[in-house]
């Protein structure tokens, strides 16, 4: 183990002032304490994210509620979307990218320290910019406060005489400045893995976490862009009066659509890539076994970029396209059942015949592993156009999308928080606190979002913010809000425990989970330097080369 | 670079797309056949500027700094030309034949397409500039050339842009 440390005048040594100490968090370049940041400022608008959904759940918790009226409701799941994709879901994949990729390949920082500060600036004034239309939006006409026109934005209902005031400027010029900084950042893990591995870590002997955000980054360059061009359209076509989307004057409110869900579908996959990455690192380890199938999870999270791509137009089969259109997306949409579908066997090869440990961040990822599954599933039934026809805009694509993103992405990143808090703080989690979060969390997401289905199946539409009684949506309404409240103290046991377990929580140590992957090599938290001397490599699991130097991987691979 | 080319292009690529799923969807004139004038001198200026400032890139590795600093300061003019023939064509457009932003699709295309261009092209023209007066006070030797190589490549995209801005809106939606 490199336990060998170099002097170096520490920057946070003691008896600095807090004002010096925030002083080098903002001009900080180091990747370990941006991705902090990053992480820290998503779980802020996971918070608020939260809130604005369990605002929605009580008026829709009976009929005829009048908890909010319609435009507040409006406005709320507008944020609610917009803040959980762009503000929660990215940045703290993108926090948890940076701290974690160069500290597994190998390398002292970014490829790029400077832009990679610069993106995450970028993206926290696009959340700030969001937010201050609560302020600032309703501009000189007192009309409307926070965007209300949905997190996807259709035409004709962003244009100046639906859209008056500047709600849905915030909601544009957040949504581009927090994309140049996503790009930017994406540019950055895409040089920092191509270019910075230590010697030895061939491409074929990368961990998965690395390839797996490798392939996300390229997502985030190819998805990204066409939404950064749509919203400068809608900028043109607010103020300077151009008709892109205006359909009165030739314009098509379809084209935003298309280029809104060019974006909007890889989106999903740029989301779960990352999320599969921590399963691929966290299952293996607790199986104490080697992910089964490298070469292939590879493969397969490659062909899932490919085919994620072009999916796209599966969120608008119920516009009305030709028969062939309509054909070819929902072939290529079941296609990627097919991808995924490996992955979920490798993951359960891995599984099969090792020694489970059951910890917190196991049982996060088996959680996700069952649904996703589920969420698959029901992909895969509105991947069938007519079926689509059918549900479309109801609440059963609500569930599945929650689904997949609550089910699936967060499950992963609860996962992750309890597998690398120790390396992140050098504190355990207190795991009883873990083990209560997770049962908590996971009968309240099944309470919510299982009983979601079934309104939609009976016909009720999203975005409505209040129903009739005697449609038998009642009982399912109710029992979704009380499954958000225990969701809602499941979050609150999981803060609590960072607190704690960061003040209080047992030591960690270098390497708690006997793990394999390079980060573990390094104290916790990791020096700013991360590795005194670069390390070498000689297989995918490092560590365990030199914890077994009789019988090391490099032998068999 | 190679990824923020990657990026860009996706960017123009939804602005193309757009231009084309426009042509000929305008509901009242100028249309494109009447106003239009095909650009083809200050397209060879910007053309040819690419094949300057590889030069100029490819003396500055052999060290030669007098000539890549003559190159370069080409190549500025070239931009700076093809920039002067996009404005006058822009006050040609604007005050003699009527067409604005507001005026049909046909405008908000041509112009926002055109337009992300030229911003490509002031971007690339101020990076180049910052590089030239940098060469004049003397700090620009062998040992930048992998830089000045990165900031070739962007003035390289930015050309092969024009090839397909120009083909598709002089050539092939008229």
């Amino acid at each position: 183990m490199s336990s060998d440390v170099i002097a170096i005048q520490t920057p946070e040594g003691a008896g600095r002032s807090w004002l010096e100490m925030l002083h080098a968090w903002v001009t900080t370049v180091d990747h370990k304490r941006l991705g902090i940041l990053y992480i820290l400022y998503a779980l802020v608008f996971l918070v608020i994210g939260g809130i604005e959904a369990m605002i929605m759940r009580i008026q829709l918790m009976r009929p005829h509620n009048d908890f909010v009226g319609p435009q507040v409701f409006n406005r709320m799941f507008t944020m609610h979307g917009t803040t959980m994709i762009f503000f929660v879901a990215m940045p703290i994949l993108f926090g948890f990218a940076n701290y974690l990729v160069p500290l597994m390949i190998g390398a002292r920082d970014m490829a790029f320290p400077r832009l990679n500060a610069f993106g995450f600036w970028l993206t926290a004034l696009g959340g700030f910019l969001l937010y201050f239309s609560f302020v600032g939006g309703s501009g000189l006409y007192g009309a409307g406060n926070a965007p209300d026109v949905g997190w996807f934005a259709y035409a004709p209902l962003t244009s100046r005489a639906f859209s008056v005031g500047h709600s849905a400027d915030y909601w544009t010029i957040a949504l581009l400045v927090s994309g140049f900084g996503s790009i930017s950042t994406a540019i950055n893990i895409i040089a920092t893995i191509l270019c910075m591995r230590c010697p030895g870590m061939k491409l074929s002997r990368m961990p998965l976490l690395a390839w797996l955000n490798l392939v996300m980054a390229a997502m985030v360059i190819l998805a990204l862009s066409p939404l950064t061009a749509a919203q400068i359209m809608l900028s043109i076509d607010r103020y300077l009066g151009g008709h892109f989307f205006d359909t009165q004057a030739g314009g098509s409110a379809t084209l935003w659509m298309h280029f809104f869900w060019i974006f909007g579908h890889p989106e999903v996959y740029v989301l779960i890539i990352p999320a599969f990455a921590f399963a691929s690192e966290i299952i293996p380890v607790f199986s104490r076994k080697p992910i089964f199938g490298y070469p292939v999870m590879v493969a397969a999270t490659i062909c899932i970029g490919f085919i994620g791509l072009s999916v796209w137009a599966h969120h608008m089969f119920t516009i009305g396209m030709t028969s062939y259109s309509n054909s070819f997306f929902v072939f290529t949409t079941m296609a990627i059942a097919v991808p995924t579908g490996i992955k979920i066997f490798n993951w359960l090869g891995t599984m099969w015949g090792g020694k489970i440990q059951f910890k917190t961040p196991m049982l996060f990822c088996i959680g996700f592993l069952f649904q996703f599954l589920i969420a698959g599933l029901t992909g895969v039934m509105m991947s069938v156009a007519p079926f689509d026809w059918q549900l479309g805009n109801s609440y059963f694509v609500v569930a599945h999308f929650h689904y997949v993103i609550v089910g699936g992405i967060l499950f992963c990143l609860f996962g992750a928080f309890y597998y690398w808090f120790p390396k992140i703080t050098g504190r355990m989690l207190s795991e009883t606190l873990g083990k209560l979060h997770f049962w908590l969390f996971a009968i309240g997401f099944h309470l919510t979002f299982d009983s979601m289905h079934i309104p939609g199946l009976l016909g009720m539409p999203r975005r409505i913010y209040t129903y009739e009684p005697g449609r038998g949506w009642e009982i399912w309404n109710l029992i979704e809000t009380i499954g958000v409240f225990i969701q809602g103290i499941a979050t609150l046991v999981f803060v609590a425990n960072l607190v704690l377990s960061y003040f209080k929580g047992p030591e960690a140590g270098n390497d708690p989970w006997d793990a394999w992957t390079l980060e573990w090599s390094v104290s916790s938290p990791p020096p700013p330097y991360n590795f005194a001397s670069i390390p070498t490599v000689a297989s995918r699991r490092p560590l365990w080369d030199r914890k077994h130097s009789e019988d090391p991987d490099s032998r068999y691979e | 670079m190679a990824c923020l080319i990657a990026a860009e292009s996706a960017i123009f690529t939804i602005f193309v797309v757009a231009y084309l799923f426009y042509a000929g969807k305008s509901q009242i004139g100028p249309t494109p056949r009447e106003v239009l004038e095909t650009p083809i001198f200050y397209t060879i200026c910007l053309l040819s500027s690419s094949l300057t400032i590889h030069s100029a890139s490819k003396l500055l590795e052999r060290g030669k700094r007098g000539a890549f600093l003559g190159l370069w300061f080409l190549t500025i003019i070239l931009g700076g030309l093809f920039l002067y023939g996009t404005g006058q064509e822009w006050h040609r457009l604007i005050y003699e034949r009527g067409l604005t932003l507001c005026t049909n699709v046909f405008g908000t295309t041509y112009y926002s397409l055109v337009g992300l261009h030229a911003s490509h092209v002031i971007a690339g023209l101020l990076m180049l500039s910052i590089v030239f007066l940098f060469g004049l006070a003397g700090r620009v030797g062998p040992e930048q050339s992998p830089r000045v190589e990165v900031l070739s490549l962007y003035w390289h995209f930015v050309d092969a842009v024009w090839v397909v801005v120009f083909t598709v809106v002089y050539v092939l939606a008229r």
